[in-house]
């Protein structure tokens, strides 16, 4: 048995299918005719240009249609003419083609390697991966190994680089094995996004398995099986078989309401961020939409939308719910995203900094435009507003000044509008949940984000992988502020959702019931597990499991018992 | 030979895509053109010097501009630094 780091979930069994690094060897003489020797090396060059330009295109029209610029970035980079009047110089001292771009390349992944910072370093594989075809292109070694492939495959490979997922058929490939990567690299995001089983970091495991081994992959456990018996493969089976049943058991839970196990009901909404979500919600059988970001009507534009346009893309979303909520969350932008007329400054801190309702209530134009095409757009369904990255009481009094204002224009212009449209908090800073209770009395509703409270109650940045044991919900800081924010609405009469990553996971299901929340609200995909999950817990063993996961110190405590309780509460 | 300070200010840094653009528009100088960054030189027409250089947001730069249109080349070089090559 093999054992690796899990990122991609679901069981294969099949075949190893192990991709060699492309051993494209040469002939290191001294070369004589030094000018045709360029010219192959030119050539070879706008050969990969031209190859990698077809790969692009197929990848826009995949599921990793994301990593095209990938992609794109390569030709790129082996276009630097510095970098070809460097191989060349190498020709000129007697090299082959295929020494003088290996030299090159080697060097640049050196200094690339040796950079102080992650995006540096990360660009590492694209020059193997550079490296790797060109050489093939030279030599004539080049191989559509992955183009067919027979039915449940295994791919083992030292690292998955982005020209191969571009040849992935996901159809025959039941898994995923690598050497190297971990949750974050390139490889997992790319598995994560076709959906196939993964293992990665499985130290040598290119020397431990050969091709056609029969191989059983976990990518829940993080296990790989070489060579299974006649029990393990029966086992293993069977596991696979309950999870198409568990599908199955999910597809049951499409378009009923969602019930406890004792009958309290609760709202199943969908985090979206483009229209075109919500509309995978609606077939997702989602009630409604509890976090709209509607960052991308702003994003990749010269200038803010207008009132209109964002009028009609929130009334088209209202309409696609006639019963349940839209919640829009108005406009969180930072010094961190790039949205050039909005004339962000740069700042030290960004997440910390001018952004999100701070910079609202002080570009109050962009604003009342956003606010007036919501309020607007509540005539047509039950449009609500929520404001993020609330701190203070008088942010939530400012917005409610001008949604007042704004309800006085329509009313004079004889425009319909929903008097009663509600205002909330997004609460995500530890401020707002400290004074969660003074909040409450001011608005209609609130919602947890769960990932960035975690970030600022536990002062641990999201996207730094050194310190990210400390990004964990489970952290006992982190539920004491979710149960104190949920009490908080709850006592006050109003609606408390969450739209973090948090409402999805099993694990917190539990916990949520037995502190009282109201509305989950998450990604389309992940409707029916929750709407499945949330059935099998009644209010009194929810309390039960709550009572002794909130004495626990530490988050292991809390995850091994939420572990165990889970195994143990499928009833 | 013209040499200029400026500050990356770009939230990402001197990643790919500014690299990208950044080298491309130098390429149409005569003039060498390099930045300096803590101490370091590092050739302003390739792709590849410019990434390894790993230039973070906040950096200052000094921008040195050697040739006949030296003086060209360092206010497009200047103008893109500063504008954070559009994304900011």
């Amino acid at each position: 048995m093999l054992k690796g780091i899990p990122v991609s979930e679901g069981i294969g069994i099949g075949r190893a299918y192990i991709i060699k690094k492309t051993q494209s060897d040469y002939e290191n003489k001294p070369v004589e005719n030094k000018e045709s020797e360029k010219t192959r090396l030119q050539k070879a060059i706008q050969t990969f240009c031209e190859k990698n330009e077809e790969l692009a295109k197929r990848m826009e029209n995949s599921s990793v249609a994301k990593e095209a610029e990938i992609i794109r970035g390569h030709a790129v980079m082996l276009n630097d003419p510095f970098m070809i009047s460097q191989m060349e110089e190498n020709v000129d001292t007697g090299m082959c083609a295929e020494a003088a771009c290996e030299s090159v390349l080697n060097m640049f992944k050196e200094i690339f390697l040796s950079a102080e910072d992650e995006l540096t370093r990360q660009r590492a594989a694209d020059i193997e991966d550079i490296k790797s075809r060109l050489l093939a292109i030279m030599t004539g070694t080049e191989s559509n190994l992955l183009s067919e492939l027979p039915d449940n495959t295994i791919l083992v490979a030292e690292e998955l680089t982005p020209s191969m997922t571009a040849e992935i058929d996901k159809d025959k490939v039941c898994g995923i094995i690598t050497e190297k990567g971990g949750k974050t690299s390139h490889s997992a995001i790319l598995a994560r996004a076709m959906g196939i089983p993964a293992v990665l970091s499985v130290p040598n495991v290119l020397s431990k398995l050969v091709d056609g081994l029969d191989v059983i992959i976990d990518g829940e456990e993080g296990v790989i099986l070489e060579d299974p018996d006649e029990k393990e493969k029966k086992e293993y089976i069977e596991k696979l078989e309950v999870l198409i049943e568990e599908k199955q058991i999910h597809m049951a839970f499409a378009n009923r309401k969602t019930i406890t196990a004792d009958g309290i009901e609760k709202s199943l909404f969908c985090n979206v961020g483009k229209l075109d979500d919500a509309v995978t919600a609606v077939e997702k059988s989602g009630e409604g939409i509890g976090l709209f970001r509607t960052e991308f009507l702003f994003m990749g534009r010269d200038s803010a939308p207008d009132e209109q346009l964002q009028f009609e893309t929130y009334k088209k979303a209202a309409q696609l719910f006639p019963e349940g909520e839209v919640i829009v969350r108005t406009l969180d932008v930072g010094g961190d995203k790039a949205i050039s007329y909005l004339e962000m400054e740069q700042e030290e801190n960004p997440f910390l900094g001018f952004r999100a309702i701070r910079y609202c209530l002080h570009n109050t134009e962009l604003f009342r435009t956003q606010l007036k095409a919501a309020v607007r757009a509540s005539a047509f369904g039950k449009i609500a507003i929520m404001v993020p990255l609330v701190t203070q009481v008088e942010e939530i009094r400012a917005v409610r000044a001008l949604v007042d204002t704004i309800k006085k224009e329509l009313e004079n212009d004889g425009t319909p509008y929903d008097a009663n449209i509600k205002i909330g908090a997004m609460i995500e800073t530890p401020a707002a949940g400290l004074i969660a209770d003074i909040l409450a009395e001011e608005c209609d509703f609130f919602s947890i984000g769960t990932n960035d409270l975690t970030q600022y109650t536990m002062a641990s940045d999201r996207g730094n992988s050194k310190i990210s044991y400390l990004n964990n919900y489970f952290e006992p800081a982190v539920l004491r502020s979710i149960r104190h924010i949920i009490q908080c609405g709850n006592r006050a009469g109003i609606s408390v959702g969450m739209c973090g990553e948090a409402a999805a996971d099993p694990m917190m299901t539990p916990l949520l019931i037995s502190f009282g929340l109201d509305e989950f609200s998450v990604s389309p995909g992940a409707v029916l597990k929750t709407r499945c999950n949330i059935s099998k817990w009644s209010k009194k063993d929810a309390d039960k499991v709550t009572e002794t996961v909130m004495k626990c110190k530490t988050a292991a405590e809390v995850m091994k018992i939420l572990k165990y309780s889970q195994n143990k509460y499928p009833f | 030979m013209l040499s200029k300070v400026v500050k990356i200010v770009n939230s990402q840094g001197f990643h790919m895509r500014p690299a990208s653009t950044f080298s491309t528009a130098m390429g149409k100088y005569s003039s060498e053109i390099k930045l300096q960054v803590n101490g370091k030189d590092v050739n302003a027409k390739s792709v590849m010097h410019i990434i390894a250089a790993g230039i973070k947001f906040g950096t200052e730069v000094t921008v040195v501009c050697d040739g006949t249109d030296e003086q060209a080349a360092l206010d497009e070089a200047v103008s893109m630094i500063e504008s954070g090559f559009g994304e900011k």
